[in-house]
C-alpha cells in the first residue's frame, strides 16, 4: 500500500505520518506542495499536521491555493482516499472538502496532550478496525480545532454517519476540550472517502510513548 | 485607492476571544460595554481608481480567500 504525504512550508507532522505507516508495513513517499500531479501507485493521501504558512490569515486557508490541492481535488473525485491530520483537517475544511470549519479553541489556548476519543461511524474505510462507543487514547495538539458547522450541515452530518469521532473522557463521557460542535473530533464527507480529525493518530503509535491506539485506526486504510 | 476589510465571526457564532475581552473590560469596571466582537482588518492599496471595480473585486477576494464565509462575515470600505 502507497502513502502519499503532503508538505507545506510549515508542515510538520510529515515524519511522524511516514513512521506511522512504515510501521504499518506501507511504502510512503512525502511530495512538496509544488506537486501537480500525485505518484500514481497513491493509495491513501495524508495532508499531515502542522502550521502550513504560519496559519497566517487562517489555518490552512494560503495552504488550500497550494498547486498540490488541485491534485488532491482531482484524486478525490476520483474516489481516490484522503486524509487530513490536524492542520490538514483545517485545509480540507478550507478546500471546502469537508463542511464546517476550525475555530480557535474555546479557552483561546493551545492545547497539547493525550485526549479520549468516542468512535461515532465505523463503517468507513478509515476507523473499520475500531468498534462503535470504543475509546480511544490519542493526542491532540491544537490552537484552532474547535469544529463550527451550522444547525443544518449537522443535521446532515448525522443522517449520513458522517461525524467519525467525539472527544470523551476515558469513561466515554462527553468532555469537550475545544469548544467543538457537540465535541466533534473528526467527519467525513458524504462520499466516505475524504476523512478529516483534529488528534494525531500517528503520533500514538507505541504503548511505550502512552498509547498505540492510532496504530489501529490507521491500520483501517490497509484493508479498506 | 485603498480598501479596509473588516472580518469578524458572524453572529451566532461564539467568539471567545470577545469573551476573555468583555471578561477583562468588566474587571477593570467598565461596566457599560454590553458585547464585544474581536475581529481582523485587512488593508489593501489598489492600484485600480475605478471604485465601484474596486469594491467588487475586493468582494471577490473576501469570498476566495480573505473570509471564511463559513464561519465569517466581512464588511469592505473604500476609500479614494
Amino acid at each position: 500500500m502507497k502513502i502519499t504525504i503532503v508538505q507545506f512550508p510549515g508542515t510538520n507532522c510529515e515524519y511522524d505520518t511516514e513512521y506511522a505507516f512504515k510501521e504499518l508495513g506501507c511504502t510512503t513517499e512525502i511530495i512538496w506542495h509544488k506537486e501537480t500531479e500525485l505518484p500514481s501507485d497513491t493509495d491513501l493521501l495524508v495532508i499531515a499536521g502542522g502550521f502550513s504558512y504560519g496559519d497566517y490569515l487562517r489555518s490552512g486557508a494560503i495552504a488550500r491555493f497550494s498547486p498540490v490541492m488541485d491534485a488532491a481535488k482531482r484524486y478525490a473525485d476520483e474516489g481516490g482516499k484522503v486524509l487530513g491530520i490536524c492542520n490538514g483537517f483545517q485545509v480540507l475544511t478550507e478546500a471546502q472538502m469537508l463542511p464546517g470549519a476550525l475555530k480557535r479553541n474555546e479557552g483561546l489556548h493551545f492545547i497539547s496532550k493525550h485526549h479520549h476519543l468516542k468512535v461515532a461511524n465505523s463503517e468507513n474505510a478509515f476507523l473499520n478496525k475500531c468498534d462503535v462507543d470504543e475509546v480511544l487514547n490519542i493526542p491532540i495538539a491544537h490552537h484552532d480545532g474547535n469544529f463550527f458547522i451550522d444547525q443544518e450541515g449537522l443535521e446532515a452530518l448525522y443522517a449520513n454517519d458522517q461525524v467519525l469521532l467525539h472527544y470523551c473522557d476515558e469513561n466515554g463521557s462527553s468532555k469537550n476540550p475545544n469548544g467543538s460542535v457537540d465535541a466533534i473530533a473528526g467527519i467525513t464527507n458524504k462520499e466516505k472517502n475524504i476523512f478529516g480529525l483534529m488528534p494525531h493518530p500517528e503520533r500514538a503509535m507505541e504503548a511505550l510513548l502512552g498509547s498505540d491506539d492510532g496504530r489501529k485506526m490507521l491500520e483501517g486504510f490497509l484493508s479498506a | 485607492m485603498k480598501a479596509i476589510v473588516n472580518i469578524s465571526l458572524k453572529e451566532g457564532v461564539l467568539d471567545s476571544q470577545g469573551k476573555a475581552v468583555h471578561h477583562a473590560l468588566d474587571a477593570l469596571k467598565f461596566d457599560s460595554v454590553d458585547d464585544v466582537r474581536v475581529g481582523k482588518q485587512i488593508v489593501l492599496e489598489l492600484a485600480s481608481d475605478d471604485a465601484e471595480k474596486a469594491k467588487a473585486e475586493v468582494t471577490e477576494m473576501c469570498e476566495s480567500l480573505l473570509a471564511n464565509t463559513v464561519i465569517e462575515d466581512y464588511a469592505i470600505e473604500i476609500i479614494a
